[in-house]
């Protein structure tokens, strides 16, 4: 009777890991169908009022790359603090703090945006969106440094005060060289995080049929196009919102697995 | 240069700080003109931009200004008839004469009203996107927990380490699939079939929260497998040596060892769930009416800022606002219950 229970018990948890690695197979098999199907490459060289997807692509990477030069030195100088400089209680809120703040609703930080940037300066801009997905970025890497930092050991630390070095030398030069790899998948994974973000963008940059590259106008947005595109009824308007899609989800998946390898090659 | 390096690494510290306070405020402020005129009531309230008798309405929302500002001395009653007068004569100087809460109520009526009879307003109230938003968050745990259970146990104990390693990333990989496409399969592949096994509308709250614990699922699973990973060997060894089955050993070794962990992570989950907006957009059909059965459509606080938020303005703006510092509150709440009750328990 024990083993039967426990044949069946490992059956079901088979079976449900199954379930997960189907709803991915039938995900990616969904967007690759849909997505080839409609793929063409004059799609990089059109906009989006010609039929095309160029600006929206740029666009998107001007966004998240934007959010990526104001979150990254933050997050990291942040997590820098936390564990180098920061002993005591208000290193630790932070940390609590930034913890929440990594899960705060996406579209609760684009409503907040909306109101600091957009509604003063009296319109969607570029700018409103590239701070919306930097205020998403920073918590995550400061988590990454954070981390990152904690497992250098403390004799590298040690060995270069005794040389004379001061602190932050000892910081810039040894403990981030000594993390860099570990600080690189994390940025990596979080640039992927942002770059598909469509709710807090809604709002702030919302997005443009054309191609620009003033960030002071409503900037393209490969996914707010999207769901715009995916609830218009003509089917032209949804099979363009699934090439893009397969694109977005490609591109997502690239850098996430970039990632992975990295750390991995490093091991 | 040492001691500037320093100031700005704590400076950077500090935004953290800064931002989520800054977005506490920002959104009472900016939802402050619908929780002056509707209070608390905005929560038990379904009519979302709906025009009803002024009269009435007026009374309460006096009550409740009254009830929040115990500096508002005027008389209820007399301010309910005074706010006809007003209507009535459209007198600008009386308006002038009246407080901010008066003065708010007319400015909206000016807006909402102008060229329809002046005996209706427009009220706002916010059951039905928090209602949806909970209906479908317990639906995506309920969807999603024996599942993501199932993965981290075959993670963490069952699958040999290669085949461990590989569908790890595989399900990490899920997770980080953007919300948008889970949002555009669900609605023309998932819901479709949903739709054809239980009967109903393909956009309803069920399909919704159905995608939404699909979404979860990858999370769930990789936190649970990390807390799963923490029971020591020993444990599990000298359980192993008396006999035990695997079931017996995750069921009495691990599962107790880690149910702290677990639990966390389910939190967590929770936490990520509330506050979906883009697969429960396609899916949930964005009506504001409360659902009547699982397979009828509804809307989320989420949704309603994402469906909302362009076209509002004035009093309808704050009350999207006001929606979203429910939201903030509710997920704050939930996460830091999550993190440092249950996780930091864990360590």
């Amino acid at each position: 009777m024990r083993l039967i229970v426990n044949k069946i018990f490992l059956a079901l948890s088979i079976l449900s890991a199954l379930v997960g690695l189907a709803f991915l197979g039938w995900i990616l098999i969904t967007l690759f169908m849909k997505g080839l199907n409609s793929f063409h490459f004059s799609l990089f060289l059109n906009d989006l009022i010609d039929g095309g997807l160029r600006n929206l692509i740029v666009g998107q990477f001007i966004l998240a790359g934007l959010a990526a030069a104001i979150g990254i030195p933050l997050g990291m100088a942040a997590g820098i603090y936390i564990q180098e400089y920061g002993r005591g209680r208000y290193a630790n809120i932070i940390r609590d703090l930034s913890d929440i703040m990594m899960s705060a609703p996406s579209i609760v930080i684009g409503a907040f945006v909306y109101a600091i940037i957009v509604v003063p300066t009296g319109g969607t801009s570029g700018w409103a969106g590239a701070i919306a997905l930097a205020i998403m970025m920073i918590p995550v890497v400061i988590n990454t440094t954070d981390n990152m930092l904690s497992l250098v050991p403390r004799e590298l630390r040690e060995a270069g005060i005794a040389l004379g070095a001061s602190k932050y030398k000892v910081i810039l030069d040894i403990v981030i060289k000594a993390a860099k790899v570990g600080i690189m998948t994390g940025v990596l994974l979080a640039f992927a995080r942002i770059i598909g973000e469509t709710a807090p963008l809604l709002f702030t940059s919302e997005t443009s049929n054309y191609f620009t590259l003033n960030l002071s106008e409503s900037f393209p947005s490969l996914t707010v196009s999207i769901y715009d595109l995916a609830n218009e009824p003509e089917k032209a308007s949804r099979d363009l919102a699934w090439a893009a899609s397969f694109i977005l989800t490609v591109l997502v998946l690239v850098i996430n697995l970039t990632g992975r390898f990295i750390t991995r090659n490093k091991k | 240069m040492e001691k500037l390096f320093q100031k700005i690494s704590l400076a950077s510290a500090s935004i953290v700080f800064v931002i989520l306070v800054g977005i506490f405020l920002t959104l009472l402020s900016s939802s402050k003109a619908a929780i002056e005129e509707f209070g608390l009531g905005f929560l038990t309230n379904a009519a979302w931009n709906q025009e009803v008798p002024l009269n009435p309405v007026n009374e309460t929302v006096h009550a409740n200004a009254a009830k929040i500002f115990e500096d508002v001395e005027l008389n209820t009653q007399d301010d309910a008839t005074d706010d006809e007068a007003i209507v009535d004569e459209d007198d600008e100087d009386m308006i002038a004469d009246e407080d901010d809460e008066d003065d708010m109520i007319l400015a909206d009526e000016d807006e909402d009203e102008e060229g329809s009879s002046a005996a209706t307003k427009t009220v706002y109230g916010g059951l039905v996107p928090i209602v949806g938003t909970i209906l479908t968050t317990i639906i995506a745990l309920t969807f999603a927990l024996p599942i993501a259970m199932g993965i981290a146990v075959f993670l963490a104990e069952i699958a040999p380490k290669n085949i461990s390693y590989v569908v790890g990333i595989a399900i990490e990989l899920l997770a980080a699939i953007p919300s948008i496409i889970f949002g555009m399969w669900g609605l023309y592949y998932f819901a479709p079939i949903v739709a054809d096994l239980v009967g109903g509308y393909q956009v309803s709250l069920l399909t919704a929260g159905l995608v939404l614990g699909v979404m979860i699922l990858p999370f769930m699973a990789a936190i649970t497998r990390d807390s799963m990973n923490t029971t020591p060997n020993v444990l599990k060894e000298s359980a192993y040596a008396l006999g035990a089955t695997k079931f017996e050993v995750i069921k009495d070794i691990i599962f107790p060892y880690s149910k702290v962990g677990i639990i966390g992570s389910i939190i967590l989950a929770l936490g990520r769930a509330l506050g979906e907006t883009m697969a429960v957009a396609f899916l949930i059909g964005s009506i504001f009416v409360l659902p009547d059965a699982i397979n009828s459509p509804t809307i989320s606080i989420p949704v309603a800022m994402a469906n909302n938020f362009g076209e509002a303005s004035g009093l309808g703006e704050s009350a999207l606002f006001y929606l979203a510092l429910i939201l903030f509150i509710i997920s704050f709440g939930v996460i830091s219950l999550a993190k440092f009750y249950f996780l930091k328990k864990a360590k």
